[in-house]
């Protein structure tokens, strides 16, 4: 897939270049503009106060505890999301009155914007890390969930028949067929799903929290300091890119036995 | 012998009690998928039985119920009317005694070559360490020792045929069932499958049920040839024993006389029910 798309194109070292490129070119302009007055600093920043302030942050090193609260909400929202979401897609795909009977109600609670339940959760479960959790579990169960389903349904059922033949009990069946297919749509939407789960623990710190990431951010924008806000964003968007990084890593070890990626199903934000 | 009073006459005499594999007039008749009330009947009245270590070739026009003939000896497909009987017991469920080499590709694409092949030991229980050990030995014998460690998608048709091949005769099956294992091949690698197909069968003679489109694949291959109707309703019309020497080249003994005089025959027959499929097909 990658090849195909290469084709044509300049190397490597080029393209990594131009991107680079694009990301100075990004910084100088907002510089100038915000140099020459064209936007305000006060609302705008500047480049240099921003990259000051995520320096100094590092160096001090008061980013790093908030930081790490926003990795643990995501990892527990992520994990905690999975296994339900493979548990319940396992059930639904097993069980059709089951997933006849709940379909309906399933959609309506995937339509509903999660944010709105923060709140919710905040009160339930107070202002630590369990609300910011459980907003991350609510978005990362869905996609997990829709993607078992989806995967324990399309199982070749030439694979499952060969299987049978080979004398596969029903445990054998679902460790050696249902299991491996799932999990490869699992892992397929592994990018969606760790990224809708720091969305809910960042959304949840941001709505109400005394740390993390969005905590940081929320405070910032409360006393005007735009600085801060930009530098906040910085910080998330490393924070997702090398987490975003780590995934593929996983990715590629885990389905190193698939041809190409399969398209997975969206759940809704 | 292709008259239909002989070929009853054969087929009561094959019966008997050591028969490894017996289907008693199996019927199977399918819901249509569109209307209420319509049905559609695949194979009617099949009654067959293969003897120990035999090799015989089921041929017949496209869309004659041949896989489902094959579905309802391996006990994948109860039959509407009809039972299986494999070595004297009736086939409930899965057929313990068979082993299912499909048409289309089988293996399970999460594992590789090697853990393919050794699945069938695993799931009879051996540890995976000595199931893999002992797969290795037939990956060698169908040629693909090198190529343990490669997932389905990269190997070529061929190499997968040659994995599902090893990976059904693993587990040692009494009763070996092939619904067109070699259809989706080129020409030559097709002859040399079916020669290496030979050779290993040969090794320990297990009954063998072949279904094939191809009559030429069908006569070099087996000890005999049953010819099915065109569906729907397909029945066997005719039995043709097939007795040229082993051990056969595939190729080289469709010049012998003897295999002309064969193909001749049970073309005669098979061809009056290829145009009927084909004239069934234009009408729908």
């Amino acid at each position: 897939m990658a090849l195909a798309r290469v084709k044509r194109l300049p190397s490597r070292p080029v393209i990594l270049l131009l991107q680079v490129a694009v990301l100075i070119g990004f910084f100088l302009l907002w510089h100038v503009l915000t140099a020459t007055k064209i936007l305000s600093p006060f609302f705008f920043g500047t480049p240099l106060a921003v990259l000051e302030r995520t320096w100094s942050d590092f160096a001090s090193g008061v980013i790093w505890y908030h930081l790490g609260i926003t990795l643990l909400e995501t990892a527990l929202a992520f994990a905690i999301g999975t296994i339900a979401g493979i548990a319940f897609g396992f059930w639904f795909a097993r069980a059709p009155l089951v997933s006849i009977v709940f379909d309906p109600y399933i959609k309506a609670v995937n339509a509903l914007p999660r944010v709105v339940l923060a709140p919710i959760f905040a009160l339930w479960l107070g202002l630590g890390i369990w609300s910011k959790v459980a907003l991350g579990v609510t978005l990362v169960f869905f996609i997990v969930f829709f993607n078992v389903y989806q995967g324990v349904k399309e199982v070749s059922p030439v694979v499952l028949a060969n299987a049978k033949m080979l004398g596969a009990s029903n445990r054998h069946l679902f460790r050696h067929v249902y299991l491996p297919s799932a999990l490869s749509w699992v892992f397929s939407s592994l990018h969606t799903a760790v990224g809708f789960a720091m969305v809910g623990a960042v959304v949840g710190e941001y709505l109400g929290s005394a740390a993390g990431l969005g905590y940081r951010i929320h405070q910032a924008e409360g006393v005007f300091d735009t600085v801060g806000v930009f530098s906040g964003m910085l910080v998330l968007t490393i924070f997702v890119v090398v987490i975003d990084a780590v995934v593929t890593v996983i990715e590629k070890r885990l389905l190193h036995w698939r041809p190409q990626e399969a398209q997975t199903t969206n759940a809704q934000g | 012998m292709s008259d239909s009073a002989a070929v009853a006459a054969a087929l009561r005499t094959e019966g008997a009690d050591k028969a490894a594999l017996r289907l008693d007039g199996v019927t199977c008749t399918f819901p249509s998928p569109d209307g209420r009330g319509h049905s559609y009947t695949a194979v009617q009245g099949v009654t067959l039985s293969v003897a120990a270590g035999e090799f015989v070739s089921i041929v017949g026009p496209t869309g004659s119920g041949k896989s489902t003939i094959l579905n309802v000896a391996a006990g994948l497909l109860a039959p509407s009317a009809g039972r299986a009987l494999a070595f004297g017991q009736p086939v409930d469920g899965i057929n313990p005694h068979a082993g299912y080499m499909f048409q289309a590709d089988a293996l399970m694409p999460w594992k590789s070559a090697l853990e393919n092949v050794a699945a069938g030991l695993e799931f009879r229980g051996v540890p995976r360490r000595e199931a893999e050990e002992r797969a290795l030995p037939w990956l060698a014998r169908v040629g693909l020792d090198r190529f343990g460690d490669r997932y389905p998608h990269q190997l070529s048709g061929g190499m997968r045929k040659r994995v599902a091949l090893a990976q059904t005769l693993i587990v040692d099956p009494k009763i070996v069932l092939m619904d067109e294992p070699f259809s989706a091949l080129d020409i030559q690698t097709r002859q040399l499958m079916e020669n290496e197909l030979l050779e290993l069968w040969s090794a320990d003679r297990k009954s063998v049920v072949f279904i094939t489109h191809d009559l030429e694949e069908a006569i070099s291959m087996s000890d005999r040839v049953l010819v099915l109707s065109a569906g729907p309703g397909a029945r066997l019309i005719g039995e043709y024993r097939v007795d040229l020497e082993r051990p056969r080249d595939v190729a080289e003994i469709r010049m012998t006389p003897r295999f002309l005089d064969l193909h001749r025959e049970i073309w005669g027959q098979l061809r009056e029910e290829v145009l009927k499929g084909y004239a069934q097909t234009k009408l729908t």
